[in-house]
């Protein structure tokens, strides 16, 4: 089996253990503010890195390219309240502009 | 009993029947608009270097956006399995204080349990608590969790198959942007949840902890230490709140 197919199996087991352990652990195992606190703060962290690497990272290099553009779209749309499909949609229409006209590799 | 108890009831019953149409027409609502992001996440998969099956499996066995998102993202970066899984189940921690708050309400037991637990998600949760639990002892609130989390996880789906099999038509994803795609899925995933000033210090700190251990680092590690972060904010929350009562 290969190593996506591994990832794959072995997130989809802790993320359902996760989502089993919320209806099956007591209430007192889980419900204490320092674990609230850092479960509320998690997924901001991470999906904030996410986009910071998406965006300036290839492989260990940091680069400015195109993907900035379809960022720097992607955040106007969000303050205009676009939906999630038109936000992916728009990043990715700029960045494809951005390289067709050759202001971005 | 008296024929004005049973106009009552059948009163109760035609607000009943009414309420349940319309939080069955929301669930409706909300499946289409998480389909649309099940879209760009089919999309975003294949295009990132899994395959069609493998797209499809994270969409109905893993079944939470993000850590789907985030496993493809960290895969499609060159990241190690590891971390990769680690950022994904991270990520998915917050589902177990979903599960922590339906529980009590939905008071299930056995196969059941398991499907609830499955269907523990943003979405259902959000649904499930917007509806009062005071006057009906919680049936409205029960039938928004099933109806929204069955009604997600359907659009979700077929939603996915669309986007994998459509990225799968088209070639070279640079022409189309579809990189850029990635990160814009992030910022609105987590774009809710930046709602105040402490919210963002978290968020660019972490954007910025990544970036600085980029260089130094296999791709996937900094993100995964950006959770370090969390940890920090977390811990302070709570001193603050201490100090502050």
């Amino acid at each position: 089996m290969s190593a996506t197919w591994w990832a794959v199996l072995l997130a989809t087991a802790g993320c359902y253990a996760a989502k089993l352990g919320g209806h099956s652990v007591p209430q007192r195992v889980l419900d204490r503010p320092i674990v609230r606190a850092i479960s509320d703060a998690l997924p901001i962290a991470l999906l904030m890195a996410l986009v910071a690497v998406q965006t300036f990272a290839v492989g260990q290099t940091l680069v400015l390219d195109a993907r900035v553009a379809g960022l720097g779209a992607a955040i106007v749309a969000l303050l205009l309240r676009a939906p999630f499909l038109v936000v992916v949609v728009v990043a990715a229409a700029t960045a494809a502009v951005f390289r067709h006209l050759g202001w971005a590799v | 009993m008296s024929a004005v108890a049973g106009g009552v009831g059948s009163d109760g019953e035609t607000r009943w029947h009414e309420e349940r149409r319309g939080i069955v027409a929301n669930a409706v609502g909300v499946g289409l608009a998480t389909g649309a992001y099940g879209i760009s996440f089919g999309a975003i998969s294949v295009t990132g270097g899994l395959t069609v099956l493998q797209t499809q499996v994270l969409s109905a066995l893993m079944f939470t956006g993000g850590s789907q998102f985030a496993l493809v993202g960290v895969l499609a970066a060159g990241g190690g399995a590891l971390s990769a899984v680690a950022t994904s189940v991270l990520l998915g921690f917050r589902n177990a204080f979903y599960g922590l708050a339906m529980a009590p309400l939905l008071r299930v037991h056995g196969l059941r349990r398991a499907v609830a637990a499955q269907l523990t998600i943003d979405e259902s949760t959000a649904m499930a608590v917007a509806r009062s639990v005071e006057h009906d002892g919680g049936r409205a609130s029960r039938l928004a969790f099933w109806a929204t989390g069955l009604s997600v996880f359907l659009f979700w789906n077929l939603a996915t198959l669309a986007g994998s099999l459509g990225a799968s038509a088209l070639g070279d994803p640079k022409v189309y942007g579809l990189d850029a795609a990635i990160p814009a899925g992030f910022i609105a995933l987590v774009w809710p949840r930046l709602r105040d000033r402490r919210s963002w210090a978290v968020g660019l700190s972490a954007a910025a902890v990544a970036l600085v251990l980029t260089p130094f680092l296999r791709p996937g590690v900094p993100v995964l230490l950006s959770s370090v972060v969390a940890v920090v904010a977390g811990v302070l929350a709570v001193r603050n709140a201490r100090v502050g009562s």
